[in-house]
């Protein structure tokens, strides 16, 4: 079903397995070196080795945030506890991003392993994988790997005869975008609203149960094993200057190929969406594409032959992400994207924090005004000042990022946004006088009869009855029709 | 002003005993609070007041808290859903392909608002958070199964078919 397309241009780390194994039976992940890196951090490595070679790797978080993995496992690693704990965050909540789901379907193991390995490396003996209620077979492969890896010793007591023991567990989500932000999965974790708290402290310091946690994303670890058994050199040879290593991407909307993609970090859009994902659907005009889901922004043509790295897709004006993105041609309508999102944000937001809580819902109020042809040019400057205080000032990465949709949108089509502010907007078709040929199939097609005019004579629209249905738009063989 | 019905000795006393018996197996009831909700749903199929008190009650933590997260997570009902649940998926990829124009199709042809049940309690219908299946966008379920690359005349003939109970799942 979900399929990895052409692969010239692909190299796969966290993918390495999908497809190729049968993720329920523990001997086949053993099969292609499967915890051998396990071994070999347990047999030769101290703590302090494995988190410099996670270090020297320069892996950053793939959750979007592209914190250093490393840095994060030395944060947590020094803290004194009792009990320290290794959370992994599955709750992939992004609209239209099915990496994590993928990679925990298709090679479960590689997460498992990562986990335990980790563990060592920061001195856990219990982890939690927290994944959404919205991925059951996600859900059911985890469980049959845990059995299995528990029942070949590589969970529980004196893993590999060593005097390191570690325990997994999973956790159940349950529908909430915000929990995707550590403190609210910790809070969710703990069986109480997935709401965020104020860091300082971070959970490094104080998180699940108040111990030391660290809590990392699902494509994140399934780089791990691959990193500790081929060395931090192996993974600082692919990629850009300050991002190394692949990202997997999950590929969709108006895209011939739909999927996901794992590139080396500087790959360009181009390259993605035209070499790899077979370019437009219906060889449609490419409009942007959308990075980050609700977080995120557009990227338009003139960005396409950009090497994306956590860095350089900031500056043109979009961020990571967990990966998701939805490619965009001509027949999407800009406001009703970014209206879309802040419907998404203002319905997940955690209600915590006024600015989150009330601004996105003002804010997505202004952009429904807009869409209704209700709203004025004044309305533009309170989006964008509204849209900017709620970025500021909102306690989560989730009223912080929420924004973005719009500022972003606004910045590269202000004048789809005026036209709605100055009321416009065109809703209905209409006939280009110097294409129609008079061949009557617009008015042949047209359910409501709204469309007039002889054979061989130009058509009109009576626009008080157009209904936009689109009908006259396929029909005609000139491209005579305009579209609202 | 609606009275909130607490009794839980009307509830099915096999169900409850299933739920108290989970409980009791887990080491840390309390903070297993969600995984405890997702154990009651499973067994009376939403969690009613009277439910949600008997969780209460149970774990011997607060109604309150207990309602303050069953209501936080959209994954929770606290009203009885229809027979079946269509739910279509308002994920982006889906989003641009359409969704919108599906789910309108089946809130016009059932004549209720989105999360409503029809008067007979066969259908309920609501947008759901992506499903990761993009590729097969735009995508409706009703239960588990899966249908793919939707339109609004695959809506009507989904209603068709769950009316009809042709296929009796």
């Amino acid at each position: 079903m979900d399929t990895v397309v052409k692969d010239t241009l692909q190299y796969r780390i966290a993918l390495r397995n999908c497809g190729l194994i049968n993720p329920e039976n523990i001997d086949d992940y053993i099969a292609v070196k499967g915890y051998e890196a396990l071994a070999v951090t347990l047999e030769q490595y101290t703590p302090k080795k494995v988190i410099n070679i996670v270090k020297e790797s320069h892996l950053r978080g793939r959750g979007g945030g592209g914190f250093p993995t490393g840095i994060k496992w030395e944060l947590t690693a020094r803290e004194q506890s009792d009990e320290k704990y290794i959370i992994c965050n599955a709750d992939e909540g992004d609209p239209g991003a099915f990496m994590d789901r993928s990679i925990l379907e298709g090679d479960p193991h590689s997460v498992i392993e990562a986990m335990i390995i980790a563990g060592y490396a920061i001195g856990a003996s219990k982890g939690y994988v927290y994944i959404r209620a919205e991925y059951p077979l996600a859900i059911d492969r985890l469980e049959t790997a845990i059995k299995q890896a528990k029942s070949y010793g590589f969970l529980g007591n004196n893993i590999f005869d060593s005097n390191f023991s570690f325990d997994l567990e999973l956790k159940l989500g349950a529908g909430a975008f915000v929990c995707g932000e550590e403190t609210a999965l910790i809070n969710s974790l703990q069986g109480l609203r997935g709401e965020p708290t104020k860091k300082p402290p971070f959970p490094s310091v104080s998180g699940f149960r108040q111990k030391p946690t660290n809590v990392n994303n699902v494509e994140t670890f399934a780089n791990i094993p691959a990193i500790i058994l081929k060395g931090s050199d192996w993974f600082n040879a692919i990629g850009t200057d300050h991002s190394k290593g692949t990202k997997v991407f999950a590929l969709a909307g108006k895209i011939n190929n739909v999927g996901l993609v794992e590139v080396p970090m500087g790959t360009t859009l181009r390259d993605i969406i035209y070499e790899i994902g077979g370019g437009i659907v219906d060889d449609k005009q490419f409009k942007a594409v959308q990075t980050g889901g609700p977080s995120g922004g557009v990227i338009t043509e003139e960005n396409l032959d950009t090497p994306i790295d956590y860095e350089s897709i900031r500056n043109i004006g979009s961020m990571m992400g967990s990966g998701g993105m939805i490619v965009l041609d001509e027949d999407d309508d800009m406001v009703e994207i970014s209206k879309f999102f802040l419907d998404f944000t203002q319905d997940e937001s955690c209600g915590k924090c006024t600015p989150c809580r009330i601004g996105t819902k003002r804010l997505y109020e202004i952009l429904e005004r807009l869409t209704n042809m209700e709203g004025s040019p004044e309305d533009l400057d309170l989006l964008e000042e509204l849209a900017q205080n709620v970025k500021d000032s909102s306690l989560c990465g989730l009223g912080q990022s929420a924004p973005n949709p719009i500022l972003s949108t606004i910045d590269r089509f202000r004048e789809e946004y005026e036209a709605y502010a100055y009321r416009t907007k065109r809703t209905t078709y209409a006939i280009d006088d110097n294409k129609c040929i008079g061949c009557t199939k617009c008015s042949r097609v047209c359910p409501v009869d709204c469309i007039t005019g002889e054979v061989k004579q130009v058509h009109v629209i009576n626009e008080a009855n157009c209904i936009a249905c689109g009908a006259c738009y396929n029909a005609c063989p000139v491209d005579a029709i305009i579209k609202p | 002003m609606t009275t909130i019905d607490l009794d839980y000795s009307t509830l099915d006393q096999t169900k409850l005993d299933d739920l108290t018996a989970y409980i009791d197996s887990l080491e840390h009831p309390e903070e297993s609070l969600i995984h405890v909700l997702h154990r009651a749903q499973k067994l009376f199929g939403y969690i009613p007041y009277n439910v949600q008190f008997f969780v209460a009650k149970t774990l011997k933590i607060g109604a309150a808290r207990v309602n303050g997260v069953v209501s936080f997570y959209s994954f929770f009902n606290e009203q009885k859903p229809g027979k079946y649940t269509i739910s279509v998926c308002m994920g982006t990829a889906c989003y641009v392909r359409g969704a919108e124009k599906v789910l309108q199709k089946l809130l016009e042809k059932l004549e209720i608002n989105k999360g409503d049940v029809t008067e007979d309690g066969l259908f309920s219908v609501k947008d759901v958070r992506c499903i990761g299946a993009c590729g097969l966008a735009p995508v409706v379920t009703v239960g588990e199964k899966v249908y793919g690359h939707a339109t609004e005349d695959m809506a009507l003939d989904i209603i068709d078919k769950y009316r009809g109970d042709l296929d009796g799942n």
